[in-house]
């Protein structure tokens, strides 16, 4: 509880825990807070020459290129984007730790083909692999969480694995280890709680990076499909129109750089808080 | 050392031989028939069949896949299917412009973070430390095709500083290698000025300040040498993030690079070019942290190689 | 395959156009852009936006059209003969023309060209073209390397023997998979031909920087003389259109390929000092969504007719900032045959829900729809799923690269509707026979073909090919009149939603010359370089 306290304190980690919290409210209730449905394609919010509409007192950030309200489909979008963000590292964090955990502790030849296997997919260039895996099995919600989640593991079990390692050999668990402890004990009483900090600081900070990852399929055309809105396909679908209406790109831009901001100024304090050692380390 | 050496060298030759075998395999799972885009809507069934034939198309995962390592014993690469020149060929034509933006984008972040990060350590707790540090966590929490079309809106269309696309002077690249390197210069600019302010509280550096040397001169003499040790491994890594953000950043301003080869090949379904270019960028990531593991040794005495 | 157009004879000017434009000096050089790589230069693969017109520049064809129109006439050909039963072909070369090697050209050039396209081992996507000549099939079946139907009985003279009558014969022999090239060069240079060009044409290649830039030089010894005007194009690659047309109003660009991007289009319009850089002409194009005949609940003729007056075609069109004109038959409005008291089916959302509940579905179904994945075309698919979903039909997008719909829309299990937009039908030549056959016609209704309705209407098949088999000039205006016939009788089955017929914009720099009908050529897609000049 102190740890929250001293992190309240900080006038960035207050405001950025504010600002999530607030999208995230506003993507609950978002049928209740935005003015119109996000799929609705109005006729009269295009222009007669099928121009989208600058902000006005009805569409208060503009019309998108079907004459759709902007200020809805942001507020949608909030609930895609976070779903995607929150559901992908979860699983990343998830397959990373247990990784992590079983190569660092179990070690053997389990843990050197786990390991090898990350070595692999470090060695992939992750957008490529999150492209071509959203082409074969044809993008959902849910298969871009996953996408997200298969490219993201891989850093989170290096770091548990090596935290691990060093965890091992410190001389509590060697204690327990004589003291005739069963593995299983060790992990749970033991590692377990002592990594929760670096999986906590992981958690947060990696949902940065999956909701730049879901915008940044969503903007290569690769992304959730449409009409669902998300974030990076709201860019998508008006990118070539920016310099005409510009709206299209800067709210949805403002939106995805400010949540993106937030986890990972929470999770940089987090990671300063619970572990001093970790500190300024990426 | 040589040992050392060539277990990592062997060792990345297997990873690489790994990166073709899931890229190929991921590839064949694909729901598209290149045969069908090759032979055009003109076609007969029998075209379509003979053609797959002669691409070897119709044979199993594994044949298809020997048959690709075969030929890269031999340094072929294979032949586009939409293209019809050598895989080697488009690739090597563009590496090099992606081999420049790669080099400034990172020259630019090492200049800009590296900077950014001793003016923030030496200021620390500062106004100009947290607006620096701000900078940084915004450059971070950016994502890269975001940035690329607002300062292509701001400084090429707007102010016209810079030309709006383009290859071949100077000038080009500056927007596209500048773009990446404000982004990316946040993990630097943190890095290092958490591993300054670490170095200055050691006693070295306190002694050479008793002994009367000047700040600049402790800084750049004691302090920042031990201070960047940690930047090299990171830029091997930083490698493989670069070759994601090069599809978005050519294809947002048109620089004629791997990143769009690629880009075109997905979209065309063009296996033996994604394929390329998956394994090429493998190489240069396995390069890029192999360069870093056996430079840490040579840069950081306190790294024994024989302990690895 | 993807986007090559034929566009209409005569280009209107749309914005004020000067069509009285200065006669084209000679001398200069072009600058040209185009944003996506040109794949090969090889006459027998090339069929895209970019490299359609290059290869037109590089190589020659025994016919020709008369530049800026549909018009067919003689190229390499001095003259032709027709035999009475229409299935002898008979060219007279001319004498003289050169390669840009050096070597003159003779009849056997001719035929082996013929022979490469045709041979499997080339793959090429134009094979099927040349289905008509005696021997075809022994050639595809890898039989014979030779077609026998294609004879040389002196160094100038051509013969080709058709298996059936076939009127658009002569067109065939002037679209690019019918270029004369020289063996040996094609033999030195092997599968890189397509790199390294040796035509007869007005320009030759002089230097290619993959995925940077090409460079055409004039052609010195050309055989028309006169042409071409310019000394040199440079084409420049990898360049964003938008970005293309801001270098453009700066002078540094001469013509943006890709014509007018959906963004600048109204500003570029709307803006006085700009519009008389535009040129506009129709294309012979057909935007439409396919309904798959044999899949449930699409088997259904009323479902089939419900969805065609479910649609907003004008809010389409209205959504594209108005670059093309609503559509209601299969063929474009500039092709023969067209039927323009023609009606189709009226925008009547009432109507649609009383036919789909009399074909069982008051409640609507569930189904989906494809598309590829770059802009507009998800747009329009929304557009078209919000329409479908006022009549109760819930659609699915599913937003694809164009390699997977492709896949899919031929699957009889998959894909039952899709949005053709950047995949869709633009003509080869300018004759509604290829408007049918394999886009609507039994022989392109199977797994791999590209009649993604899998219709088939025999009946309407053996009137194609009655149409067809009247080769002879006096017969041409049954032939249209049939043609015209078999489309509308199409759209009583209701295999396609017909949505709109695009338009071409071709913008082009104030110091360009040349008529405005060059710079929307129907054959040399998009510009006919050998024709324009600065002025």
């Amino acid at each position: 509880m102190s740890t929250l306290k001293t992190l309240l304190r900080r006038p960035s980690v207050a405001i950025s825990l504010l600002f999530i919290v607030a999208v995230v409210l506003l993507a609950i209730f978002a049928p209740w807070a935005a003015p119109f449905d996000p799929s609705e394609q109005f006729i009269e919010g295009l222009s007669l020459e099928g121009a989208p509409l600058p902000p006005d007192a009805t569409y208060r950030m503009g019309t998108d290129l079907l004459g759709r309200d902007l200020l809805s489909r942001l507020l949608y979008g909030a609930r895609t984007s976070l779903f995607i963000g929150l559901l992908a590292n979860g699983i990343a964090v998830l397959i990373g730790t247990l990784v992590g955990l079983t190569a660092g502790f179990v070690r053997g030849w389990l843990g050197s083909v786990l390991m090898r296997f990350t070595d692999l997919m470090m060695a992939f260039p992750a957008l490529l692999l999150a492209i071509a895996l959203a082409a074969i099995f044809q993008p959902s919600v849910w298969i871009v969480a996953l996408v997200i989640a298969m490219v993201n593991w891989v850093q989170i079990a290096r770091v548990i694995y090596s935290e691990t390692v060093a965890l091992a050999a410190r001389d509590f668990v060697e204690v327990e280890r004589t003291l005739g402890a069963s593995r299983l004990r060790i992990l749970f009483s033991h590692l377990l709680p002592h990594l929760l900090p670096t999986i906590l600081v992981w958690a947060t900070l990696g949902i940065s990076t999956t909701v730049l990852l879901e915008a940044t399929l969503s903007f290569l055309g690769v992304g959730v499909q449409p009409p669902t809105p998300s974030w990076g396909n709201i860019i998508f679908e008006s990118q070539t129109y920016f310099t005409s209406a510009p709206w299209l790109v800067l709210f949805p831009g403002a939106a995805i750089v400010a949540l993106s901001l937030a986890f990972n100024l929470v999770g940089d304090a987090l990671r300063d808080a619970l572990d001093p050692t970790l500190k300024g380390r990426s | 050392m040589f040992a050392f050496i060539a277990r990592r060298v062997v060792y990345s030759i297997l990873i690489l031989l790994g990166v073709t075998l899931i890229t190929y395999l991921l590839l064949f799972m694909l729901p598209a028939d290149p045969a069908r885009q090759i032979a055009g809507r003109s076609a007969t069934p029998e075209i379509v069949a003979n053609i797959r034939h002669q691409l070897g198309l119709d044979l199993p995962f594994y044949q298809q896949y020997f048959q690709y390592l075969k030929g890269l014993l031999h340094g072929d690469l294979g032949r586009s299917f939409i293209q019809r020149s050598q895989v080697s060929e488009l690739i090597g034509a563009r590496l090099v412009p992606s081999l420049q933006l790669m080099g400034l984008g990172i020259a630019f972040e090492l200049l800009i973070g590296i900077g950014l990060g001793i003016v923030a350590a030496l200021k620390r707790d500062s106004f100009i430390d947290r607006l620096l540090m701000a900078f940084s966590f915004v450059g971070v929490s950016s994502p890269q095709f975001i940035a690329a079309m607002l300062f292509l809106y701001f400084f090429a269309v707007r102010l016209d500083w810079f030309p709006m696309g383009g290859y071949g002077e100077f000038r080009h690249i500056l927007l596209p290698a500048l773009t990446l390197g404000i982004l990316g210069s946040g993990w630097y600019s943190r890095m290092v000025r958490s591993s300054m302010i670490e170095v200055l509280h050691q006693d070295f550096i306190r002694t050479a300040r008793a002994k009367g040397l000047s700040r600049m001169r402790v800084v750049f003499r004691h302090v920042l040498p031990n201070a960047i040790v940690p930047v090299i491994p990171m830029v091997g890594i930083d490698i493989g993030i670069f070759m994601g953000g090069l599809v978005v950043v050519e294809s947002v301003f048109g620089w004629p690079g791997i990143g769009q080869l690629a880009w075109q090949a997905i979209q065309q379904v063009d296996i033996p070019v994604i394929v390329g270019v998956t394994t090429v960028s493998a190489v240069a990531i396995v390069l890029g942290n192999l360069l870093a593991d056996l430079v840490i040794p040579l840069v950081d005495p306190r790294i024994d190689v024989k302990k690895h | 395959m993807k986007r090559k157009a034929l566009s209409l004879a005569i280009a209107a000017t749309l914005f004020a156009g000067n069509l009285l434009a200065a006669e084209p000096q000679h001398g200069g050089e072009a600058v040209v852009t185009y944003q996506n790589d040109v794949a090969t230069l090889d006459p027998a693969i090339g069929y895209d936006w970019q490299n359609w017109s290059m290869i037109k520049s590089l190589f020659d064809r025994l016919m020709d059209y008369k530049p800026g129109t549909t018009e067919l006439v003689p190229a390499l050909a001095e003259s032709y003969t027709v035999s009475d039963d229409g299935t002898e072909y008979t060219f007279v070369m001319k004498k003289g023309v050169k390669f840009h090697n050096g070597r003159e050209m003779k009849a056997a050039d001719v035929k082996y060209s013929l022979e490469r396209t045709v041979n499997p081992k080339t793959q090429s996507p134009g094979a099927g073209f040349f289905s008509s000549i005696v021997g075809y099939e022994d050639v595809t079946g890898g039989k014979s390397e030779t077609l026998a139907g294609v004879t040389t009985p002196d160094d100038y003279t051509v013969k080709i023997k058709l298996s059936q009558p076939n009127a658009t014969f002569l067109h065939i022999m002037a679209i690019n998979f019918a270029s004369v090239v020289p063996k040996e060069a094609v033999e030195k240079w092997g599968a890189d031909f397509g790199k390294h060009p040796v035509g007869s044409g007005a320009f030759e290649l002089q230097e290619w920087k993959l995925g940077q830039q090409l460079v055409f030089k004039k052609n010195p010894n050309y055989y028309r003389s006169g042409v071409p005007y310019l000394d040199g194009i440079r084409f420049e690659i990898g360049q964003d259109p938008t970005v293309a047309l801001l270098r453009l109003q700066k002078g540094e660009v001469d013509i943006a390929g890709d014509g007018v991007p959906p963004a600048q289009f109204l500003q570029f319009k709307n803006d006085p000092k700009q519009k008389g850089l535009v040129v506009t002409g129709d294309q012979l194009q057909t935007g439409y969504l396919t309904l798959k005949t044999t899949l449930p609940p699409f088997d259904n003729l009323k479902v089939r007719q419900a969805v065609n007056m479910a649609i907003s075609k004008d809010r389409v069109v209205r959504l594209i900032n108005g670059r093309a004109k609503p559509a209601n038959q299969p063929l474009p409005p500039a092709m023969p045959g067209y039927d323009t008291g023609f009606k189709g089916y009226p925008y009547d959302v009432e109507g649609a829900k009383k036919l789909l509940a009399e074909a069982g579905f008051e409640k609507g179904f569930d189904t989906e729809l494809y598309v590829m994945n770059t802009d507009p075309q998800p747009r329009i698919a929304q557009s078209i799923q919000q329409d479908l979903a006022k009549i109760g039909i819930r659609a699915q997008i599913k937003s694809l690269a164009q390699a997977n719909v492709i896949a899919a829309g031929s699957e009889k299990d998959q894909a039952p509707m899709v949005w053709s937009g950047g995949m869709a039908w633009i003509a080869d030549f300018p004759d509604p026979s290829n408007f049918y056959g394999p886009i609507l016609g039994c022989e392109g209704a199977v797994s791999g073909g590209w009649n993604w309705a899998l219709y088939c209407n025999k009946a309407l098949d053996a009137e194609a090919k009655r149409a067809d088999s009247m080769a002879k000039p006096e017969q041409q205006a049954e032939r249209i009149a049939l043609w015209s016939k078999v489309f509308t009788d199409v759209m009583a089955d209701a295999p396609w939603v017909p949505i709109f017929n695009e338009q071409r914009f071709t913008v082009r720099s104030a110091r360009m010359g040349g008529d405005d009908a060059l710079y929307v050529d129907p054959v040399h897609v998009p510009v006919n370089y050998d024709y324009i000049g600065v002025k």
